[in-house]
């Protein structure tokens, strides 16, 4: 098998060729029609066809990415099953490439294969009620007792948590030192004694997101992930996945909430007002434009000169979406005064632009704090893409126990 | 791809965009465009010839045997986007891109290649301010081959050899080249593309096209025009981005960088942010301009309304963000604020781009 160069999936590509071997030989060992579907997920992990682009053994054949979605069409037609991708995220667009990037040979075969095939579920217990935008802060404190680390503190907006097997945990070991080198990285087991999960209610009257109180919980030192003290380097590598995932989104034209809002301004004439019909098309403009410019993106990756635009991505998306979901509130008039259901449930997917004009808006507000909020964003964007000076430090040489609080 | 056309420059179009560059860096530079055009001829005929000569940049889109470089409207849009960032007072847009679209879609060939080779320079006799879209204009009326009128706010029409005149006559609209015809300079808003108001006194001309083909002529230069500034507006915003932050990294107050201060950093961020919307928007123009893409008319009302208001916006901060130097007449921040304004309600104002594609995508404002 070749795997050097870029390759893009084409019929006489002997790759391609190659990969469409692997997923017919798989079909025909494991017809989904008659196999259980984790028994299913498993053998497809097995034969390298999870994500190609993972090395050999561990679920993948190291063979560029973009090759994935050959095998996906090729098995989606077959009437495959497929991993709910949608549904163990954090796992894996976040805990996956941690685990693969700074894990040991036995982490990853204990914990990649049942985190792909969402046997278990994963977490990230990242920030806490002192530790936002400067996640750096936090102050979870974990302690080393032998073979041990006894773990001490709070994590909040912990999605999945209540349904997760293991979390990717950042934790600080080193108060004596600046904050950026006294911490350390774990896989934590969700089900050993110590762990609480409680339900974080929402704006929108629903509880997405927990918090997680971790008393005296004892994790194995085989569970680190990464050296003690290099936790910050291994986090913002998990954080760059994180961006990458949100700002990767693709939508047709009037895609999105902007369809929600098109398709009520056409069905119903009664609602039309000049005001109203001057905001949809400015905003159906800075929509259209945001998407040629996630076409843009995706041209540039596909060309191998990604370029620092994604940064712009999510900055887009959060507006468009707080703007457009406000946008239709207005022109609903007397339907937007009603809301659905206030009450507490936890979903177990979440549709922004699902057919509840009042949940999108408030939970638009969201978008501009989760996953970087737009004011740190336009720092990193001054800063890494423009090169303007970085903001004034106060605590870069200062032990993390003295730093004000 | 799902039939988007590339957005992202070729090899060929970089090495375009570079010559370019490098020739307007060498004889327009913004000191030199002010004196110029203080001055009472502004045109810079030198650098015109240079760059119809280096670059082809007088007829890109018209095919070789017509006298052209046989290269389509993206790489025209690569030089607009040049120009946008030097201003040099050249007749580009009134030429090379309006005029030019006229006479391809009419289907000249006497003219046009002379038009191409930069020999001659023929201006589209509309006011800056037409829009894609708009009625065929009254203002010049035309008996046998004499033509009578008067056209305001001409773009380019200083430097004009032969006008391209609209005009209604018994049978209806119809094109016509003229080369008989009295410029009066107007004072313009936008001193680096002088306007000027035309009259035509009985002024004999050839007809250039009749009837619908006339009609459609000029919509399609005017959809032409308006796409390619698009891309033209994306320079300046490009430009007024980089001297602003430039200037923020070596400007000191309070005993730090103003590039230091957070209300400054996000300000230019943001700036950065609609300047990336404004280049996707631009590309895309012109690659639906260059292969008569079905979406065209979508493509170019997007990328006018996005373009248009992202140069403002761009020039604007400029001007603010360079505090007292900006304000100056010594600084170019004037000269992109009055070239940004401009191009703002030339070819059509934002919001007649949006209320043009409120039609193209069923989006009406009335019970339909």
């Amino acid at each position: 098998m070749t795997t050097t160069g870029p390759r893009t999936p084409a019929a006489a590509d002997p790759t391609t060729a190659d990969l469409l071997d692997r997923v017919q030989s798989l079909l025909a060992s494991h017809p989904p029609a008659e196999v259980d579907r984790l028994d299913f997920l498993r053998a497809r992990f097995d034969a390298g066809l999870a994500w190609v682009g993972y090395p050999v053994g561990l679920g993948g054949l190291g063979i560029p990415r973009e090759l994935q979605a050959v095998v996906d069409a090729a098995l989606a037609a077959a009437g495959a099953p497929d991993n709910s991708p949608r549904s163990i995220g954090i796992g894996l667009g976040m805990a996956a490439p941690t685990i693969l990037a700074h894990g040991s040979d036995e982490q990853k075969q204990r914990w990649l294969r049942p985190l792909w095939t969402g046997e278990e579920v994963w977490c990230q217990l990242f920030s806490e009620p002192g530790a936002g935008s400067d996640l750096a802060a936090l102050g979870t404190r974990a302690v080393r007792d032998g073979d041990e680390w006894v773990v001490n503190g709070q994590k909040v907006w912990t999605s999945m948590a209540h349904e997760a097997r293991w979390g990717i945990l950042v934790t600080r070991t080193d108060p004596d030192v600046p904050k950026h080198a006294g911490m350390t990285y774990f896989g934590c087991d969700m089900h050993v004694p110590g762990v609480d999960v409680r339900p974080l209610r929402q704006a929108t009257g629903e509880a997405e997101f927990n918090e997680v109180f971790l008393t005296d919980v004892r994790l194995p030192d085989t569970d680190r992930i990464g050296e003690v003290g290099n936790g910050w380097r291994v986090a913002t590598g998990t954080l760059m996945n994180e961006r990458v995932a949100i700002g990767g989104q693709s939508a047709p034209r009037e895609g999105g909430m902007l369809g929600m809002v098109t398709s009520v301004w056409r069905e119903r004439p009664e609602l039309r007002t000049p005001g109203l019909h001057s905001e949809l098309m400015e905003q159906w403009v800075r929509a259209e434009a945001s998407r040629i410019t996630g076409e843009r993106l995706r041209q540039q990756m596909a060309a191998g000169t990604p370029g620092p635009e994604g940064s712009a991505a999510k900055l887009m998306f959060s507006e468009l979406n707080q703007r457009l979901s406000g946008l239709l509130l207005e022109l609903l008039g007397e339907q937007g005064l009603a809301y659905d259901d206030w009450t507490m449930r936890r979903p177990k997917e979440v549709h922004f632009h699902g057919n509840r004009p009042g949940y999108s808006y408030l939970r638009a507000k969201g978008n501009s704090i989760e996953g970087g909020t737009t004011e740190i964003l336009l720092n990193i964007v001054a800063e890494r893409v423009l090169g303007l000076p970085g903001e004034m430090r106060v605590d870069k040489d200062v032990p993390w126990k003295d730093l004000p609080r | 791809m799902t039939g988007f056309p590339s957005l992202l420059h070729s090899d060929d179009e970089q090495q375009l965009r570079e010559t370019v560059r490098r020739q307007l860096a060498a004889r327009a530079d913004w000191s030199s465009v002010l004196r110029r055009v203080e001055a009472d001829d502004p045109y810079d005929a030198d650098t015109w010839r240079t760059l119809a000569a280096q670059t082809g940049a007088a007829g890109l889109p018209v095919p070789e045997e017509l006298g052209g470089a046989g290269a389509s409207w993206r790489e025209t849009a690569v030089v607009a986007e040049e120009l946008g960032r030097s201003l040099a007072v050249v007749p580009f847009l009134g030429s090379a891109v309006l005029a030019t679209a006229a006479l391809l879609h009419a289907g000249e060939s006497e003219l046009l290649p002379q038009v191409a080779g930069g020999e001659r320079t023929a201006v589209l006799a509309v006011p800056l301010s037409t829009w894609p879209g708009s009625s065929f204009p009254t203002s010049v009326s035309v008996e046998g081959d004499a033509l009578t009128g008067r056209v305001t706010s001409v773009g380019d029409a200083g430097a004009a050899d032969v006008l391209l005149v609209p005009a209604i006559g018994p049978d209806g609209p119809s094109l016509w080249a003229v080369e008989a015809f009295e410029v009066t300079p107007r004072t313009s808003l936008d001193m680096t593309r002088p306007l000027g108001d035309v009259t035509l006194s009985g002024s004999s001309g050839r007809r250039v096209a009749e009837g619908a083909a006339a009609e459609a002529a000029l919509q399609h230069a005017l959809m032409v025009g308006a796409g390619i500034l698009a891309s033209e507006q994306l320079g300046l915003a490009e430009q007024c981005l980089e001297t602003t932050i430039a200037y923020l990294k070596e400007r000191y107050q309070f005993g730090r960088p103003l590039g230091s201060y957070q209300a400054l950093k996000h300000r230019l961020a943001s700036l950065w942010v609609e300047v990336t919307r404004a280049r996707a928007t631009a590309r895309y123009a012109a690659g639906c301009l260059a292969t008569q893409d079905p979406d065209t008319a979508v493509a170019v009302a997007v990328a006018a309304a996005i373009c248009s208001d992202v140069a403002v916006l761009a020039a604007e901060e400029c001007v603010q963000l360079h505090g007292g130097l900006g304000f100056t007449w010594e600084h170019p921040a004037h000269l992109w604020l009055k070239r940004a304004k401009a191009d703002q309600i030339a070819l059509g104002t934002p919001d007649r781009h949006r209320a043009a594609l409120a039609d193209l995508v069923d989006l009406p404002l009335g019970a339909g």
